[in-house]
């Protein structure tokens, strides 16, 4: 197995705040890693710095052997890092479909007066696109919201169609913020089946930030715990929710001496 | 009702969604082309100015309406088409060379405004394109070497194939052929990656860039797309006017670009269209019943901007739509007759959005 990412004592300070403290890790071609922590332990800064949205401070991400520590944010997603937000960011004023298209965008090279002519080469490009967004919507089953606004659908449907717009990009990570927050039991127990499908069926390494922990022993190859910016403890899922630090970081416990 | 049954993805692709629309708007261009044989001469000069209020509509709905940009310094953009036609046709060079010279110089005026406003938004870039307009407007003040200065310079007749465009039909022609290439390109980018590029910025940033999408690439070129637009319809409004003057590329017209925005439909070509015709036809109408009008009211100074501002301020407030969400609505109880549901058009209320990336 090869490392498909990696991360290399990557920091961040706020001001005099330490939000991500010389984390490093390594995530293997298709595998599910997941980071967990309690509130502001500095696990969406993790994404928003692997996404490239935040400058790290420190440190150096590695992505299928090539540095983007400092690649620009827009050129993310056409080198196969798709990502999903916490409090989805959809585009509310459009349809499904065309969201989906969005996703597609990393993928588009036509010119500019061929699009302003809306050229033969264009409507190619175009057509094929739209396959590629059904073949996504397919694998989803999103087949009846495909027309909808997404102003109009329910919070648990807008969560798959974050996850297939990401999916449109065609990427070879994905970053899920949070995949399961405001969802409902079944809904999350849904959202396990589709990150087990995207590992099995596309083959796509998937690295999770999520607090829900049966979703984490569901689909989780590996664990890595947060606390304060720092790694606690990384392993199976198993090992890292019974390792006594994160025990003591989510329920405190008898060691509070240094507080 | 009509129900569409769609076979294949080029359904989705095409300008019209079944052959009724194609029969409508057909319709609409062959009635345009003969109206002139029809109308007398002052409706026809009066449509043409509606056109060219369309073309910057247009221009400017791609950039409220679509990309979520607002822009106060738009009539600058068309002062910008209307010396540089005017200017180089006085130069003799001929209409179709100026036309085409005047859009892409002001587009390049646009992505030159555009680039350094990429990091505002909202007030900040309102306030922007305002000081923009104004050092505009103070550029065609004085620098009267080309542009005459206060005095203003006539604006020559222009010529297509030894054809003269002078008088009302020609400029009416003009403009309708401009603004059916304007609005077939906008159509055309809509449907294309930039058009959803656009509407990607306007809706999250954050997540447009994380879809690929180069936030300050975009931004400018939807500036430029806009300002060569704007550039368009300000050539032939040079010719509209004959007379070219600094004082009448004001900020009160780049107001009026704004309300033909909001007023016709944020986020829609026909929105553009129909603020066009509110906003040039609302000052004729107020001039037909001005003498009618009691206590006065018809002779009170200041009436017509005041009922601009009335209109812009109720629109927001009840209906956020504008004329094309009103047409939609009443297009919507129509077919769903008698069914129509108290909660359709509605939308639901949007969920906790985070603006930590913001």
């Amino acid at each position: 197995m090869t490392a498909l990412f990696q991360a290399d004592n990557i920091s961040i300070r706020f001001g005099g705040i330490r939000a991500v403290d010389s984390v490093s890790f390594e995530v293997q071609k298709g595998e599910v890693f997941s980071i967990i922590g309690p509130n502001g332990a500095g696990k969406t800064t993790i994404f928003n710095l692997i996404s490239r949205i935040y400058n790290s401070t420190e440190g150096r991400l590695v992505f299928d052997g090539q540095d983007i520590t400092r690649t620009p944010p827009y050129r993310i997603a056409g080198l196969g890092i798709a990502r999903t937000f916490q409090n989805i960011e959809l585009f509310a004023n459009a349809t499904l479909l065309q969201n989906l298209l969005i996703g597609r965008h990393c993928h588009s090279d036509v010119g500019f007066l061929s699009q302003l002519a809306f050229l033969p080469s264009t409507r190619r490009a175009e057509l094929h696109h739209r396959e590629k967004a059904e073949e996504v919507i397919a694998f989803l089953g999103l087949q009846r919201y495909r027309d909808s606004l997404i102003a109009n659908l329910p919070y648990g449907v807008r969560k798959v169609v974050e996850l297939g717009r990401a999916l449109c990009t065609e990427p070879r990570l994905l970053l899920l913020d949070e995949p399961s927050s405001g969802l409902n039991v079944e809904e999350t127990e849904g959202m396990g089946f589709w990150i087990e499908d995207i590992k099995r069926d596309l083959g796509v390494t998937v690295i999770m930030v999520e607090h829900d922990m049966s979703l984490v022993s569901q689909v989780s190859d590996r664990v890595m715990a947060l606390n304060y910016g720092k790694v606690l403890a990384m392993g199976t899922s198993q090992e890292v929710q019974t390792h006594p630090e994160v025990v003591r970081a989510y329920i405190g416990g008898e060691v509070e001496a240094e507080a | 009702m009509r129900y569409l049954f769609r076979t294949d993805y080029r359904q989705d692709l095409a300008l019209w969604r079944h052959g009724g629309d194609l029969f409508w708007y057909g319709l609409l261009v062959v009635v345009m082309l003969v109206l002139p044989l029809l109308l007398g001469e002052f409706y026809i000069g009066e449509l043409g100015g509606v056109f060219i209020f369309a073309i910057a509509g247009v221009a400017l709905m791609l950039l409220v309406g679509y990309t979520g940009l607002i822009s106060l310094g738009h009539a600058a953009f068309l002062g910008i088409g209307a010396y540089v036609n005017s200017v180089l046709l006085a130069q003799g060079v001929p209409f179709l060379v100026t036309l085409p010279a005047a859009g892409l110089f002001t587009a390049v005026c646009g992505a030159a405004i555009g680039l350094p406003t990429l990091r505002m938004s909202g007030l900040y870039l309102a306030i922007a394109t305002l000081a923009f307009g104004s050092i505009v407007g103070t550029v065609f003040q004085k620098w009267d070497a080309v542009t005459g200065g206060f005095d203003g310079f006539a604006v020559p007749t222009p010529y297509i194939f030894g054809i003269s465009l002078e008088g009302a039909n020609g400029i009416y022609y003009a403009s309708l052929a401009v603004l059916i290439l304007c609005v077939w390109m906008s159509a055309n980018l809509l449907r294309s990656p930039i058009g959803r590029a656009m509407v990607a910025i306007r809706d999250s940033e954050v997540s447009a860039q994380s879809m690929g999408i180069h936030l300050a690439w975009y931004k400018a070129l939807a500036f430029a797309i806009s300002a060569g637009m704007t550039g368009l319809a300000g050539a032939l409004f040079a010719h509209y006017v004959r007379f070219l003057a600094p004082d009448a590329f004001d900020v009160l017209l780049s107001v009026q670009f704004v309300t033909i925005v909001f007023v016709g439909g944020l986020g829609s070509i026909h929105g553009a269209i129909f603020g066009a015709l509110f906003v040039r036809l609302l000052p004729q109408f107020i001039a037909i019943v001005r003498d009618d009008l009691p206590f006065g009211i018809g002779r009170m100074p200041g009436l017509e901007p005041s009922l601009f501002g009335l209109v812009l301020v109720l629109v927001i407030l009840f209906q956020p739509g504008g004329i094309y969400g009103l047409w939609q609505k009443t297009k919507h109880w129509f077919t769903a007759f008698p069914f129509k549901r108290q909660t359709a058009g509605r939308r639901q209320k949007s969920y906790a959005k985070s603006e930590r990336l913001r």
